[in-house]
């Protein structure tokens, strides 16, 4: 994804031509006889950026789990860039090398290094001939700014360096979509600024982004909307700024005081 | 800082790093630490010494300064030391070491045995070393290694054939420990993986295979092994012993590697397959870059064990009449030159197991700390 071009990518982000990128309709998901996903409708256009936030419990990681196949829905329908998921196994491993994911626990391969857990899959999945796959990998590297840490193990990295790694590694397979689940909650305070700068970086280069966390100051800054669960389904879904001071419904607003005391 | 009972020389924030303090005990201060530091240690101490002192020096005298080296037989033996039985015969093992390393395998034909297990080792040697140059082909002479070996021991295509049943000794025990080991390995994680699968007759199969291994004791499948398979296989077919044999052990080894193999899969935290599937790997490629090399780097401890085991599972072969080198041994006994010199034998036995045990050991602990990432 080219820096160069923040400002004017900025502006033609939405692309008015209705592109929807995710397109999730009627969705039901149950773990059991647990219904843990009722009637979800979404749609994502290119360039968007989403923030999904709600109390735990609600949803909102087995949602975005949905999209990348981690977690299979029984009824409705989810389609990914032209792709719709079912039990077939070639659209699924299509759907996973578009869609890129961020762990909250980071999921790091700890017996490689830096370096071989960003190239892994450039060299596996896409073919990549491993010198061309370093050298994007180190490009990447620069970019979430550790490029020094390239020959260490992830168990020798702090948690804010292991994310950022993270990232980097679901970049390298230069994905349209980027799927965020928590991503600075196992964090130290410190650390979670350099995550999150590196998320914004990436917002801003026009990526899209569904992301599920707390951080609502992340939202406010970057947000093209804001969704909020609860109970497993969608109750509100407004641009931050409305969403912020215009909540609509009462266990939004419930919410809102909760997390926003702080 | 300011509760300190010692004054500190520096400005807060500015205390350098120093290096820590030399141990100055030495060894009056190990021993006073460890031997004497309480009187039930004291006590101990003093009673590990009477004990030393009453079992090594008889135990060094009847092992070594008095043991008979070189003798035609156990007369010839007993009559060099100052009472029969006063010390070791070494005689009886240094008479029989052939016989007791190559079994019957025929004298002029020896040297293809040498060369089998010089090939072993260098097979072992440049298969499991990390830097070695020209890796792959190392590995590929490591797979190819038992075909090799087959081949050497049992001739045939211009080497002369040698029957199965002239193989004893220690010759026959690292033919049936060796592929036992070798070939359970790859089995036992294939089973593993079966067990693990979404597919319920893989799964079945599996599960149905291990159990039933377990569940019955490895003597009586050498039994099955021995004289039953025949009813099982197409008649007029009759199939080596030592072939069947060595599938029993290959099977039975297989099912308990399964097992520590799938604890190994067991401990691997779910995120490692979530983050595999999630970059877009499919399953074999994931298994093979992700799961399957730290899966089996937990399991190494339980591995090795269940190699250890096998090992010497491999005397069981005694009870269907294949001499190995406890059953070889024991024959030996029963030599009118030799009567009577078990304890020399058992001894021998034991260091020979001692040995190769400690070594597979020690192995693996070089291993574990060869390849702990630090995580």
């Amino acid at each position: 994804m080219n820096q160069e071009t923040t400002s004017a990518s900025t502006q033609s982000r939405l692309d008015p031509s209705d592109e929807k990128v995710i397109s999730i309709k009627g969705m039901h998901k149950w773990f059991g006889d647990f219904h843990v996903l009722k009637d979800i409708d979404l749609q994502v256009a290119r360039s968007e950026r989403i923030v999904i936030c709600g109390p735990s419990g609600s949803g909102k990681s087995t949602l975005i789990r949905c999209i990348n196949r981690l977690e299979e829905h029984q009824q409705g329908s989810i389609v990914v860039d032209g792709t719709e998921l079912t039990q077939d196994l070639k659209n699924i491993e299509i759907i996973r090398s578009e869609v890129g994911m961020v762990f909250q626990q980071f999921n790091l391969f700890p017996h490689l290094t830096v370096l071989e857990n960003v190239t892994l899959a450039p060299i596996w999945v896409r073919k990549l001939p491993r010198a061309e796959a370093e050298e994007q990998a180190m490009q990447y590297l620069e970019r979430v700014k550790i490029p020094e840490q390239a020959a260490k193990y992830p168990g020798q990295l702090s948690g804010g360096q292991q994310q950022r790694v993270a990232i980097a590694r679901s970049l390298c397979m230069n994905p349209r979509i980027m799927l965020f689940d928590e991503p600075t909650s196992a964090l130290d305070p410190e650390m979670i600024k350099e995550v999150l700068d590196v998320m914004i970086e990436l917002a801003e280069s026009g990526m899209t982004m569904l992301v599920v966390t707390h951080e609502m100051g992340f939202a406010t800054a970057v947000a093209d909307r804001v969704i909020f669960m609860d109970g497993g389904e969608i109750i509100e879904e407004k641009p931050p700024v409305e969403f912020f001071e215009r909540p609509e419904h009462e266990r939004t607003k419930l919410f809102l005081s909760q997390i926003l005391h702080h | 800082m300011s509760d300190r009972s010692a004054p500190s020389h520096y400005a807060p924030g500015t205390h350098p790093d120093l290096p820590p303090p030399v141990r100055t005990t030495g060894i009056v201060g190990w021993v006073r630490a460890n031997l004497l530091s309480s009187p039930l240690n004291v006590v101990l101490t003093l009673l590990s010494i009477w004990l030393l002192w009453t079992i090594l020096p008889p135990a060094i005298h009847w092992l070594f300064t008095e043991a008979v080296w070189s003798a035609q037989d156990r007369k010839e033996c007993w009559a060099l030391m100052n009472e029969p039985r006063d010390a070791a015969c070494w005689a009886f093992i240094r008479g029989s070491f052939e016989l007791f390393v190559y079994g019957w395998y025929p004298e002029p034909e020896r040297w293809r045995v040498n060369l089998t297990f010089i090939l072993f080792i260098a097979a072992i040697v440049g298969g499991l070393r990390e830097n070695i140059p020209g890796k792959k082909y190392w590995l590929i002479f490591a797979a190819a290694f038992p075909f090799i070996a087959a081949w050497l021991l049992l001739g045939g295509f211009g080497l002369e054939p040698v029957s199965t049943n002239k193989l004893g000794g220690i010759l026959l025990t690292l033919v049936v420990a060796v592929t036992g080991i070798s070939f359970s390995l790859p089995l036992g994680i294939a089973l593993a993986l079966g067990r693990r699968s979404n597919l319920p007759a893989l799964r079945g199969v599996c599960v149905i295979f291990i159990e039933f291994i377990r569940g019955v004791p490895l003597i009586t499948l050498l039994f099955v092994a021995s004289t039953m398979l025949t009813y099982f296989l197409p008649p007029g077919s009759t199939f080596d012993l030592l072939m069947r044999v060595l599938i029993m052990v290959t099977l039975f080894a297989s099912a308990y590697i399964a097992e520590v193999v799938r604890g190994g899969l067991q401990g691997l935290s779910t995120g490692q397959y979530e983050a595999a599937d999630s970059l877009g790997l499919s399953y074999w490629k994931s298994h093979r870059l992700i799961i399957l090399p730290q899966a089996l780097k937990i399991s190494i401890p339980g591995i090795v064990n269940t190699f250890i085991g096998s090992y010497k599972d491999s005397v069981l072969v005694l009870i269907i009449g294949m001499m190995d080198i406890l059953g070889l041994g024991r024959a030996r006994l029963n030599d009118p030159d030799w009567l009577g010199l078990a304890p020399e034998l058992y001894i021998f036995i034991s260091l020979f197991f001692f040995i190769s045990c400690f070594a597979m050991s020690r192995y693996s602990l070089n291993l574990e700390k060869k390849l702990h990432t630090g995580h």
